[in-house]
């Protein structure tokens, strides 16, 4: 399952991250691989929109696709 | 703009003096502590993004600097290599970090300590963060940092003075010691322990300029960096439940699209009725007409023909039609200043108030079409207030190619906003068939133009990745003050392009070669066109500026169909000189110049080809449809023969893609 199919509300856990420059920006932001956040929202066929805490973070589509995710709840 | 690969580049600010350097998140606030150290203002807004230039200052024996909001020093943008630089020389750093986002921003912090560099940290928005139900424990912090860490509320003004008292007290933090260690070992090679850190977290520029070629650990460092800032976090932070308040749910509506959508239309039409509408019409008609050309002309005339003859050479160029001291008088100060004051005012407010980001997500879908993503909105509608300065903002793109789309778009496509209020003002006057023809034009000339683009050059647009600011009430002073800056620097800049511009135009009237020009241009304007021959004016004008060129289509009797030709091909055809400037400063020489030219070809051929279909078919939506037909037929053509994009991302070569 990918960020790019997950449904708005749900809680899912970042399970891999394809590219590496991806990869190194998931972590300044604290959303690396190992860790949860919420779906806020998802802009049809547009960017996926997860919030950690108090941040939140439009995450463009085609970079949602390589982003692998596992279900919390 | 900093080299090619990103290698360092050392700054002329402050050489051989003591650097303090403020580095942070984007959104922390430093700019305050800026102004509250030097004395001086800088830009302050609420986008991720706007100090692009370094800003520097005194206090006390120190050189002040501030950096571009960034999230972590490496290269991956233009705002990181111009903040990695600067920090990598400071001799000491103030860090601020948002007391909402610790775990976010101390990655950052961690970063800035383990390169070796005495730092104070600064936790601003305290009061938020504990409205909001966050407490922090600040010794431990300090205790875990290892460096001096003082709670603020700058915009109010809370703890400036405890931070000030503390830069003395800035030292080493608790280093990393396995890193430590790595950078002795580099410490051969590579001076500058900060530039040695970045070297083994492989940022490029870095390891190209000492040719280090051992394989890089980013990804170790950043996942240990990351582990560690998690810890602290757990340590000196405690939650306790928070409700979503009205800000948070605004926000929400802001990007989901069934809200959004209409806000943005809402947002877009209050700005065309205020902008457009009142301030074009009312505001102007009382500064033009009523101030300047009732009262300011006929006095400085009155004054002037005592001493010069009307019809001398001099008595013309100062205030003949085209006068030096009448009309770029008025068109500056009486017709574009009041535009684009309430441009920047109304700009200034969407800033400070955190909008644009959501913008951003929220358009991201459609701005992929023309091979720009989301981030791209920004300059695209700054634009519409000054394309000069939009320009500059396309350095927050993530890549070269979207650098190279946006730039070529705004340069041809967008109006901005003088020119904007004199377009709106001759629209008005027609029937509204002939506005939407305009719109229409304009609108598939960029969609054509950035879908071939986004076909043709090689590559791949970066995809968005971009923090949504809590949404906050927009500042009464700090819109004001950032308005204020905005159009003096405007009115700085504009005039004496204006005046070179009248000066132009005076003297070839004066010397009679205006009369040449237009008949050697006759055969584009009056056969191609369809326009009367007064016409070359407006396009020699509106090689300096584009609102002087619009500005003179005002003043000509046109039927509706020729307006319009003559809008579309002024709006398309080259931005005015400090635009071009600015392109030919961001781009290669090369590049720009072909840029340039394009936007020649594009603009005549279009007026043409419209006012030849109008010509044939005589009737508005035949020819809107002809025309966009055209034009859809350009681009499957393209399609058609561009190959197919091999599905490779451009995130892996941030910089020179193909030829500079």
């Amino acid at each position: 399952m990918t960020l790019a199919n997950s449904v708005k509300g749900q809680t899912v856990c970042i399970a891999a991250i394809k590219h590496p420059m991806v990869r190194a920006q998931a972590i300044r932001f604290g959303i690396s691989e190992g860790e949860t956040v919420m779906i806020q929202e998802i802009i049809p066929a547009g960017p996926v929109i997860v919030r950690k805490k108090h941040q939140e973070l439009a995450i463009g589509r085609k970079m949602a696709e390589d982003i692998q995710i596992t279900l919390v709840s | 703009m900093t080299t090619c690969h990103g290698a360092p580049i050392k700054l002329d600010i402050g050489k051989g003096e003591k650097k303090l350097v403020l580095a942070g998140n984007p959104n922390v606030g430093k700019s305050v502590f800026f102004n509250h150290l030097t004395g001086m203002y800088v830009d302050v807004s609420n986008y991720p993004g706007t100090t692009l230039d370094i800003s520097h200052g005194r206090y006390k024996d120190w050189v002040v600097m501030d950096t571009p909001g960034i999230y972590g020093l490496s290269s991956f943008n233009d705002e990181e290599r111009i903040a990695r630089d600067v920090i990598l020389q400071a001799d000491k750093v103030l860090n601020i970090v948002n007391a909402l986002h610790l775990e976010r921003d101390l990655f950052l912090t961690r970063q800035i300590i383990d390169t070796g560099v005495p730092v104070v940290v600064a936790v601003n928005m305290v009061d938020e963060a504990k409205r909001r139900g966050i407490q922090i424990n600040f010794d431990r912090l300090q205790e875990e940092l290892g460096v001096p860490v003082i709670p603020s509320v700058a915009v109010k003004g809370k703890g400036l003075k405890e931070v000030e008292a503390a830069l003395p007290q800035a030292c080493i933090g608790r280093v990393n010691t396995e890193l430590a260690a790595e950078i002795d070992k580099l410490s051969q090679a590579i001076a500058n322990r900060g530039e040695a850190l970045l070297a083994l977290e492989g940022d490029e520029g870095i390891r190209a300029a000492y040719g280090i070629s051992q394989k890089d650990k980013r990804e170790e460092i950043y996942l240990n960096r990351r582990e560690c800032v998690n810890e602290i976090f757990q340590a000196v932070v405690t939650e306790t439940t928070q409700g979503a308040n009205f800000s948070t749910k605004l926000g929400y509506w802001m990007v989901r699209p069934i809200t959004g959508i209409p806000i943005l239309a809402a947002v877009l039409y209050f700005m065309y009725q205020l902008i457009g509408v009142w301030v074009a019409g009312d505001v102007v008609g009382f500064t033009e007409e009523t101030i300047f050309q009732g009262y300011y002309e006929p006095f400085v005339r009155g004054i002037l023909t005592g001493f010069i003859a009307p019809d001398s050479i001099v008595g013309q160029i100062l205030y003949g039609e085209f006068g030096l001291v009448t009309m770029t008088v008025t068109y500056v100060l009486g017709l574009l200043l009041p535009l684009v004051v309430a441009f920047y005012f109304f700009l200034s407010t969407l800033e400070d108030s955190g909008y644009l980001p959501r913008v951003a997500a929220l358009t991201d879908r459609v701005l992929n079409y023309v091979g720009l993503n989301g981030r791209a909105i920004i300059p695209l509608i700054l634009g519409f207030g000054c394309v000069t300065l939009a320009t500059i903002t396309t350095r927050l793109l993530a890549s070269e190619r979207e650098k190279r789309i946006a730039i070529f778009l705004l340069g041809l496509t967008i109006p901005c906003s003088a020119q904007l209020g004199v377009i709106t003002g001759i629209l008005a006057s027609i029937e509204p068939g002939f506005v939407l023809m305009y719109v229409l034009i304009i609108l598939s000339i960029l969609i054509a133009v950035g879908m071939i683009m986004d076909r043709v050059i090689p590559g791949r647009s970066s995809d968005l990745l971009i923090e949504l600011p809590p949404i906050r009430l927009p500042r009464l002073t700090n819109v004001l003050k950032k308005t204020g800056i905005k159009s003096f620097a405007f009115v700085k800049e504009a005039f004496p392009l204006f005046a070179l511009g009248s000066l132009l135009i005076s003297v070839l009237q004066v010397s009679g070669a205006l009369d040449v020009l237009q008949e050697a241009l006759a055969p584009l304007t009056v056969g191609w066109l369809g326009l009367p021959k007064e016409s070359a004016n407006v396009f020699i004008m509106g090689l300096v500026r584009r609102d002087f060129g619009a500005a003179g289509l005002a003043d000509m009797t046109l039927a509706p169909y020729q307006a319009v030709v003559a809008l579309a091909t002024i709006t398309l055809f080259v931005p005015c000189v400090a635009s071009v400037l600015v392109i030919f400063k961001e781009r290669s020489k090369k590049e720009a110049l072909v840029m340039w030219f394009s936007t020649w070809v594009i603009a005549f051929l279009v007026g043409g080809v419209v006012a030849q279909l109008y010509a044939r078919l005589e009737q508005v939506y035949l020819t809107v449809a002809a025309f966009t037909g055209l034009m859809a037929l350009l681009v499957g053509a393209s399609m058609l023969f561009s190959r197919r994009k091999a599905d490779v991302t451009a995130q892996s070569a941030p910089c020179c893609h193909s030829e500079q």
